[in-house]
């Protein structure tokens, strides 16, 4: 079962994640990435805030608890409302592919109850639990995905090294690791106040200046 | 050993008719009451200037009653140090706002030296239709000088659910906090968070106030300007700018 890990965390699972650089458009715009190290530290800092926080959540929701509760966690932990608008895109394009590839009357329910969608990584934990997945194993896809995404998307954006970029993310794994199990901790509490609340002031600012730009490679 | 620092809860209750029922200071966190403009009963902590040491816990409590309209500002910012013994310090406020009450925090900035750490929490309770404006900027490090260990934690409830909930981790043994995630080799960081009801209705419009700067609207009857800087003197003047935008002054003086 846990080869469906492997599915989830794919960049080519078909849930819409490609179209979005994880912040890193504004980033390379700003000049704060610019190659491999700037890279590297941009994703750092990503993994231990964001991904934390959706580590966390999605480490919960494959444990069982509330969705809608830890959507409103996720909702207090997301201050800007372009993040908190791509959160719940990709969460109903998550959902859309999850319930085709793991069909679980649990998904079909809540698909239903939320049509405006739930945050992205409380879907990711859900679809993991729908896979047979464990939380830790939902909490490592939502940490990994903090960081392959602004890899992937550095790449297409400067032109860069696709092999510097993939050993980046080799250099991150451990800390990847490290996030998942602190995340998995965390959610094991059971208490949605309790999940971790990292945040990341350039992100929120990068994304809401993204969000206004006429023209842009990625949506978010 | 956890007995080497002080060790100070101060508190301060206001009433809708501009008394203070409480005001209470202890240790080095001193309140006086102090004149302002407008209908604010106005509380300054005026004893904050070399604290908190590694190894001190400090708390304070502030609550404006029902329909009661309370300021509280600092007389000089906040400086971490580091403590004789290299333990960590902790500074924990807790604000309350009832039903048709207002609270507006205005401290000045903490600032955390070289070699110190220390963490922060900010718990805030607000009844529905309760008004708040929360000012927090953070300086690391005084001029040219590295930072020491900052965590800082803003948790703010409205109506009994969650509205904000934010950690800032910077500093040593912080992994990425000066990358282009977090602060991007900037030396200051702030919010300017207003909660009224009239959001309810119409919520804020998000604006990019500069490169550095936004504007944005919560999942809830609020608005949050995130900024960062590189200094206190930049942080201040587009927190300033976001406050004007939002239609509260933030300016701390006295009428």
């Amino acid at each position: 079962m846990r080869a469906a890990l492997l599915l989830l965390a794919d960049g080519r699972f078909p849930a819409g994640a490609h179209a979005h650089s994880g912040g890193a458009e504004a980033a390379v715009r700003a000049g704060r990435i610019s190659g491999p190290d700037s890279l590297e530290e941009f994703c750092r800092g990503r993994l231990h805030t964001a991904g934390l926080v959706a580590a966390a959540l999605a480490a919960a929701a494959c444990g069982g608890q509330d969705p809608v509760a830890l959507d409103a966690a996720a909702d207090a932990r997301t201050p800007s409302p372009a993040l908190r608008a791509t959160a719940r895109r990709l969460g109903r394009q998550l959902m859309r592919a999850a319930r085709a590839t793991w069909p679980s009357p649990e998904l079909d329910a809540l698909a239903a109850a939320h049509r405006g969608g739930l945050h992205q990584p409380v879907v990711l934990g859900l679809a993991a639990r729908a896979a047979g997945l464990t939380p830790g194993d939902a909490a490592r896809a939502a940490a990994y995905d903090a960081v392959s995404g602004p890899s992937s998307a550095t790449v297409r954006l400067l032109s860069s090294d696709p092999f510097a970029a993939t050993a980046v993310l080799a250099r991150l794994a451990h800390e990847v690791d490290r996030v998942a199990d602190l995340a998995t901790e965390a959610a094991a509490l059971g208490d949605p106040d309790a999940l971790p609340a990292a945040s990341a002031p350039l992100l929120d600012i990068g994304a809401e200046a993204h969000a206004a730009w006429p023209v842009r490679l990625f949506a978010s | 050993m956890s007995g080497a620092g002080v060790t100070a809860h101060a508190r301060i209750v206001a009433a809708a008719d501009g008394s203070l029922p409480l005001l209470r200071g202890d240790g080095p966190l001193a309140l006086r009451r102090t004149r302002a403009a407008g209908p604010y009963t106005q509380v300054t902590v005026v004893g904050a200037m070399s604290g908190p040491l590694g190894g001190d816990r400090l708390r304070l409590t502030a609550e404006a009653g029902p329909d009661a309209a309370l300021r509280v500002t600092s007389a000089a910012a906040t400086v971490a140090l580091p403590g004789p013994d290299g333990e960590p310090a902790a500074y924990d406020v807790t604000l309350t706002v009832r039903e048709g009450g207002e609270l507006r925090w205005l401290p000045e900035p903490l600032i955390s030296v070289a070699g110190s750490d220390l963490r922060t929490t900010t718990r805030v309770e607000l009844a529905a239709g309760a008004r708040l404006v929360l000012r927090e900027q953070l300086v690391l490090g005084r001029a040219g000088e590295e930072p020491g260990r900052l965590t800082s934690r803003l948790v703010v409830r409205h109506a009994g659910r969650p509205l904000l909930d934010q950690e800032l981790s910077l500093g040593p043994r912080a992994p990425g906090w000066d990358g282009g995630a977090v602060l991007g080799g900037h030396r200051a960081v702030g919010q300017l968070l207003v909660v009224d009801p009239v959001f309810e209705e119409k919520p804020a419009e998000a604006r990019v106030l500069s490169e550095t700067a936004v504007l944005a609207p919560l999942a809830g009857p609020a608005a949050l300007v995130t900024a960062v800087a590189p200094d206190a003197l930049l942080l201040g003047r587009l927190l300033a700018e976001g406050a004007a935008r939002l239609g509260v002054a933030a300016t701390d003086r006295a009428a």
